[in-house]
């Protein structure tokens, strides 16, 4: 049995954050972030922190996670348990899966997609990074930046995360010394150059003592910047979403079928990026058809406009033949269209990708059949390095393909749209999803 | 005109877009409908994602025959507003077949025994997926679940061998014999329900509002007298000022004293709140893994 005044030391007290006005909840945003990284790293402990001082984690919870600590003989409360959900994971002390966590302040919802950081973990990083808008990328600040920082760093921009927190851990124990964090922000640096992501921030902090996680450092007073939870609550997200190029991928015809609205034929969809109006001129992909917006609605109310990611039912003008898979985009702005498909691909099975294996496809709302044509390099996810030699891609590899489609996709470039250019790879046997792939202009 | 949406309705055009691609890739979906909060706004989400047409998805209610009354009288008048189709699985009907043994003592449930009910509707009606308003935030277990979660013939979840989700895009596809079950609100948090529940100002089932009931303590739960619950010689039922925050079977839902009157009483409250919503739940404090381990038999 252990001391519980002990245990109680462990968690410093709820940070206060103010209290939830009744409407203010109306303004608030929706940002999701990715953690990737092993228990030594701190990760669990810097989620521990922003949930606790966030005030997310419940009495009952922290009681279920005291009490497991106190069965299994440890002498602190296991800080991870929170962020282990699986019997398995539990048991073996590790992350298996990608887990997904919630916590709110006043000014914005958070989902955390925290992921395991082990190589043999890639897919699920992939995973979680798919729909994020920020990675944080933990560096211990004892050992400055590692094969696994790189790791992380290259799946985020490869995934086109918009923006990177680099938050130098465990400063405590380098005596929060400003050379130590001035030399790791240097290295990593030097390392992004070659990275997509634009906007990296840099943050020296304590996840243990929650230094510049919830609270501003007094032991670091030459850090002149903000702390982690004012990075994520003030980070600007509002362009992350493309709100350019119109592009509507049709998910489901809704017909009535009743006497008041007889003649109804609306497309539903979520709007993958841009502004759609009233009155817009459109064209149907794939088959070039155009058109003019009639309305737009939700729930039967009609909205003058609606942008991405907003799920609304769009009618026409003209009486065309539209179904699930169709796309309408603005005239004189379409998208890409063909059977010749270049893509960087995530390999998700035990069986390495088959040249000319046969797979299903899933693009937007579109189902179509893939052959492999061509394997044109692994990328070793720690260096960037192409391997073009015989490549082969297996479990957790990355590298670039070429494949020819049933059907034409219609589609843009990743880096441009992460709706419209990416896609799955699926099992044709066992209907698993094998690849997730990203499209290259 | 600023193109952001706030947190609510951002998760409400995810939801709209599984509902949807629910409709659009299995056959015959359902929705399981238990008088609960979650299913509550799974089931008005699908009104919103399919208007003006019906919504494309029976009402399935896994009846333990331990309601409460005000659940049912709920039930009923939602599926005439809504002019939806309510289908009825009987745990007491699977009793009376002896599909299932019926719990004896005085922590009996019919939870467990649920499971079985469902996976012999599910074979009844043929549904090759079945949506429920089961959320991350709520258990250890959920929060490892996806959105499409894949079930074998026999509806056990594997939660080690899951298929990865990404993006947007969802894997539907199966083999003859297997389902799905579907989570539209996976992201959502209690706190988001409440907001949500609150601006689009939907009427809510009477037990989630502050009202008087005879209610007696059992275990640190205080739980509402009843004819489905045999009460020990030393516990005595007394009237006091509760509400329920989540509503399921009568014999292990239990109550908190609230004043919360109204949906923004509701929302500060939930705020405040110390506890998470299960914490009153007897069916969770089984074990550890007691979600997991019925999960994995085929539980929702």
């Amino acid at each position: 049995m252990s001391d519980a005044k002990n245990i109680d030391k462990t968690i410093v007290p709820f940070g206060d954050l103010g209290a939830f006005d009744s409407k203010s909840y109306l303004n608030m945003e929706l940002l999701r972030f990715t953690t990737a990284g092993s228990v030594d790293d701190g990760k669990s402990t810097l989620i521990g922190r922003l949930l606790y001082d966030s005030k997310s984690i419940f009495e009952d919870q922290y009681e279920n996670i005291r009490a497991t600590s106190e069965r299994r003989g440890e002498t602190t409360v296991n800080l991870a348990l929170f962020t282990d959900g699986l019997k398995a994971e539990r048991e073996q002390g590790i992350t298996i899966d990608v887990a997904y966590r919630y916590f709110s302040t006043p000014k914005r919802k958070f989902i955390i997609a925290d992921t395991p950081g082990h190589i043999q973990y890639t897919r699920n990083m992939v995973t979680g990074a798919s729909t994020a808008n920020l990675a944080i990328i933990l560096v211990d600040a004892r050992q400055g930046i590692v094969e696994q920082t790189k790791r992380h760093s290259i799946i985020a921009s490869l995934l086109g995360i918009p923006h990177i927190a680099v938050c130098v851990n465990k400063m405590d124990l380098v005596n929060y010394d400003e050379a130590v964090y001035n030399s790791i922000v240097a290295e990593y640096r030097e390392f992004a150059t070659r990275l997509k992501t634009r906007d990296i921030h840099f943050i020296p902090i304590s996840a243990l003592n929650g230094d510049n996680v919830v609270n501003r450092s007094d032991k670091m007073k030459w850090y002149e910047g903000v702390t982690l939870m004012y990075l994520l609550e003030n980070i600007h997200i509002a362009s992350d979403i493309n709100h350019i190029d119109m592009r509507f991928p049709v998910q489901y015809v809704v017909r009535p079928y009743s006497d008041e609205f007889h003649d109804y034929r609306g497309y539903a969809g979520r709007i993958a990026s841009g502004v759609i109006r009233k009155g817009d001129k459109v064209t149907v992909m794939p088959s070039g058809f155009s058109s003019k917006v009639k309305s737009i609605e939700l729930d039967g109310k009609e909205l003058e406009e609606a942008f991405a990611p907003l799920s609304v039912t769009i009618q026409l003008e003209d009486d065309i033949d539209i179904s699930r898979g169709d796309m309408l985009v603005r005239e004189g702005n379409v998208p890409k269209q063909s059977q010749d498909i270049e893509a960087m691909v995530c390999w998700m099975s035990d069986k390495p990708i088959q040249l000319n294996g046969k797979y299903f496809l899933k693009h937007t709302t579109k189902d179509a059949r893939a052959v492999v044509k061509e394997i044109k390099y692994k990328l070793d996810i720690n260096t960037q390095h192409r391997i073009t030699e015989n490549p082969s891609i297996g479990m957790n590899d990355v590298g670039r393909i070429s494949l020819r489609t049933t059907a034409p996709l219609i589609y843009d470039a990743y880096t441009k749209n992460r709706d419209t250019g990416s896609f799955i790879l699926i099992d044709e046997r066992t209907n698993v999803t094998v690849g997730a792939c990203m499209i290259i202009d | 005109m600023s193109y952001t949406l706030n947190h609510l309705k951002t998760l409400e055009a995810e939801s709209i877009f599984i509902l949807r691609e629910v409709a659009a890739q299995f056959q015959n979906p359902a929705i399981l409908f238990s008088g609960g909060k979650d299913s509550i706004l799974v089931t008005y989400l699908a009104k919103k994602a399919f208007y003006p047409a019906a919504i494309p998805f029976p009402l399935v209610h896994v009846d333990t025959g331990h309601n409460f009354q005000e659940t049912l009288d709920y039930r009923d008048s939602l599926v005439k507003k809504l002019g939806v189709k309510l289908l009825i699985g009987s745990v007491q009907e699977s009793i009376d077949n002896s599909r299932v043994a019926e719990e004896k003592g005085y922590n009996a449930s019919r939870i467990r025994l649920q499971t079985t009910t469902l996976l012999d509707t599910i074979e009844r009606y043929k549904f090759d997926c079945c949506m429920g308003g089961a959320r991350r935030d709520e258990e250890k277990a959920r929060a490892k679940e996806r959105f499409f979660s894949h079930r074998d013939e026999f509806g056990q979840w594997d939660p080690k061998n899951q298929r990865p989700e990404l993006w947007n895009l969802f894997n539907g596809r199966m083999h003859v014999g297997e389902n799905f079950r579907v989570f539209p609100i996976s992201n959502w948090t209690e706190l988001d329900v409440w907001q949500y529940l609150a601006m689009e100002k939907i009427e809510m089932p009477s037990l989630y509002f502050s009202h008087k009931r005879k209610v007696f303590n059992r275990d640190g739960t205080w739980l509402a007298e009843s004819p489905f619950i045999p009460m020990k010689p030393n516990e005595k039922a007394e009237e006091q000022v509760v509400r329920f925050r989540t509503i399921g079977d009568i014999t292990s839902t239990g109550a908190t004293f609230s004043t919360a009157s109204t949906l923004d009483d509701i929302i500060q409250e939930v705020a405040s709140s110390r506890t998470t919503e299960r914490g009153g739940r007897a069916d969770d404090k089984r074990s550890e893994s007691s979600m997991e381990d019925r999960k994995k038999e085929g539980y929702f």
